[in-house]
């Protein structure tokens, strides 16, 4: 049977402000435990919650950044539960009143083709504390440093039909607050997390088959493995003539599986109410559209703008439009090379390689984006050919330089001197008699093309690759013929 | 409307509380009580009625997103049962 995948995801930002969501504690990452838990995150008795404007800012930017409606009026109500890192007993969230409202975004895939993605609602809420269960004698350690600190949760419709498209989402997802600048988008220390609604249904099926959700994915690789994990074993189970269950599993990257969670007695029930230390939050049109006059560009926007103003296609501007940063290196690379598409080029080539290599950022790249720009200058004025740029590129990845000291001290400059060059013919052909011979006699166009090739193989290497290419073949030609 | 035993113990569970015997079954009779208050409510015409969040007509007032709290930790841990490396101490919590 043919089986179709169908994928929400719920994804956690944790906002980038400097004090909690209901509290004035800090809310910077590395302080001792507990030192920025206040009365207030600690549950004191009386303690009241007073909402933090720039959380609600954020919001707004996210949410009109997807093009969602802007709820005037929303309201924080109580999710019930107990758990120690929670000391109130409840999560102050959204359940019922959203600030943000139905919007979308759209995403590229690697075939070349565009999805869009709906996105149901975001609302604020606060996160909880973090338990320590090792070092700990039958007990476990409570850090409220965490607690209160300010989420956006953006639920997405279930609108994904595969892995590759669920992390594209959660890609455009990051790169968006992380051009908003209302998250740092780290997944790896928690600032971004992901809930992966996953279910199967035969192919032409409209109803959604039972749903597991996967949680604990907290890298995009993981988000594509942990769902084709899911994916397989349920298809499997059904196969199988079972059933897929509603419940919640935890991704373990190291086995490459999903495991159930230990099934609670009683299915939840949060018992939400509207908190009634909390009054309806309302905002008005003047305070949106200043936030609207004030978003930066845009992913999409970047990347409409990258076609249009430096010639490159859609599949070349998406991975540069990424991060903001990667974007502004290759936007400084483009305008001093004069040469877009080589500088696209070099970013999403030997950059990127390295990059990876050394897992590095951008951010702190060590080869700068004047120095990628005059690097390819030298290649476009014929100083070096394109073969040694990569070993200058190494180089001042190196740091071993500007390019321009770089080819002067290790001697890479092209030779363009046709002298100097005819000298290197006469001494290959004198070397190497039998190939000539062997190409003279050659009767074939291609296999004698071929034999050419070979010879002007031989130049370069007597060069050490710094030989003008076109320059070779020119002279090698004319001797050829002439020697005929 | 009337509620049953077992919600009760459902209800009584998920609040954390114990309960004895004798206790829930004089809750099974003001519980209903105030579920009968509830039906009562709730048969009002409430049509065309903006349902309220809020007893107060007025709405939140937000705060400029500034700290203003200082580390108070020695202060609130001298109130705890038990702490160590600056942690709060509870009964071991598994997942």
């Amino acid at each position: 049977m043919q089986w179709e995948t169908v994928i929400g995801l719920e994804v956690h930002v944790q906002l980038a402000t400097q004090s909690k969501i209901f509290s004035g504690a800090s809310t910077a990452f590395g302080a001792e435990p507990n030192a920025q838990a206040s009365a207030v995150d600690l549950a004191m008795p009386g303690m009241l919650p007073v909402l933090n404007e720039g959380a609600v800012r954020m919001a707004v930017q996210f949410g009109l950044a997807v093009n969602a409606n802007i709820a005037h009026r929303s309201v924080f109500d109580r999710k019930n539960y107990f758990y120690a890192d929670l000391p109130k007993g409840y999560q102050i969230s959204q359940m019922y009143h959203p600030i943000v409202g139905k919007g979308e975004v759209s995403v590229n895939l690697s075939d070349g083709s565009e999805r869009t993605i709906g996105i149901e609602h975001a609302h604020l809420e606060e996160d909880a504390g973090k338990s320590l269960h090792e070092d700990f004698q039958g007990q476990s350690g409570i850090d409220l440093n965490r607690a209160g600190t300010p989420l956006l949760e953006i639920v997405s419709e279930p609108d994904m039909r595969s892995a590759e498209e669920a992390a594209a989402y959660l890609r455009k997802i990051h790169a968006i607050v992380t051009y908003l600048g209302i998250s740092d988008g780290d997944m790896s220390q928690g600032s971004m997390r992901c809930d992966c609604n996953v279910s199967v249904r035969p192919k032409g099926q409209t109803e959604f088959g039972t749903r597991s959700e996967i949680k604990n994915v907290n890298s995009f690789r993981f988000v594509e493995k942990a769902i084709n994990t899911e994916v397989e074993r349920q298809i499997e189970l059904i196969e199988d003539g079972g059933e897929v269950q509603q419940e919640t599993r935890l991704y373990d990257a190291d086995r490459d599986e999903t495991r159930s969670m230990r099934t609670k007695e009683f299915a939840n029930d949060y018992r939400y109410f509207p908190d009634p230390d909390l009054l309806p939050v309302e905002i008005d049109d003047t305070y949106i559209n200043a936030i609207r006059d004030g978003l930066p560009e845009l992913p999409d926007a970047k990347q409409a703008r990258f076609v249009t103003e430096y010639g490159l296609n859609a599949d070349e501007a998406a991975p540069l439009v990424q991060s903001q940063a990667l974007a502004d290196y290759f936007e400084q690379v483009a305008r001093g090379s004069g040469d877009a598409r080589q500088a696209a080029n070099w970013i999403m080539g030997e950059l990127a390689r390295l990059m990876n290599q050394n897992e590095v950022e951008i951010q702190d790249c060590p080869v700068n984006a004047g120095d990628l720009a005059t690097l390819i200058l030298r290649v476009q004025d014929g100083t070096i050919s394109g073969k040694l740029a990569k070993q200058v590129f190494e180089a001042l990845w190196n740091g071993e330089g500007s390019p321009d000291d770089i080819i002067e001290q290790q001697g890479l400059k092209q030779v363009s001197d046709s002298g100097e060059i005819e000298a290197l013919v006469d001494q290959v052909l004198a070397d190497n008699q039998a190939m000539v011979d062997d190409y003279l006699s050659e009767e074939v166009a291609k296999k004698q093309k071929k034999k050419f090739n070979a010879l002007v193989g031989q130049v370069m290497k007597a060069s050490q690759g710094k030989a003008n290419p076109a320059q070779v073949n020119d002279i090698l030609q004319q001797k050829l013929t002439s020697s005929d | 409307m009337s509620i049953s035993r077992d919600k009760i113990e459902q209800v009584a569970w998920l609040a954390r509380i114990r309960l004895e015997d004798s206790e829930k079954e004089a809750l099974e009779g003001k519980l209903s009580d105030i579920l009968g208050m509830v039906d009562q409510l709730q048969a009002s015409d409430t049509d065309g009625i903006t349902p309220m969040a809020h007893p107060l007509d007025a709405t939140q007032r937000l705060r400029p997103d500034e700290v203003t709290e200082t580390n108070k930790r020695e202060r609130f841990q001298a109130v705890a049962p038990e702490t160590q490396d600056g942690l709060y101490l509870v009964p071991r919590v598994v997942e």
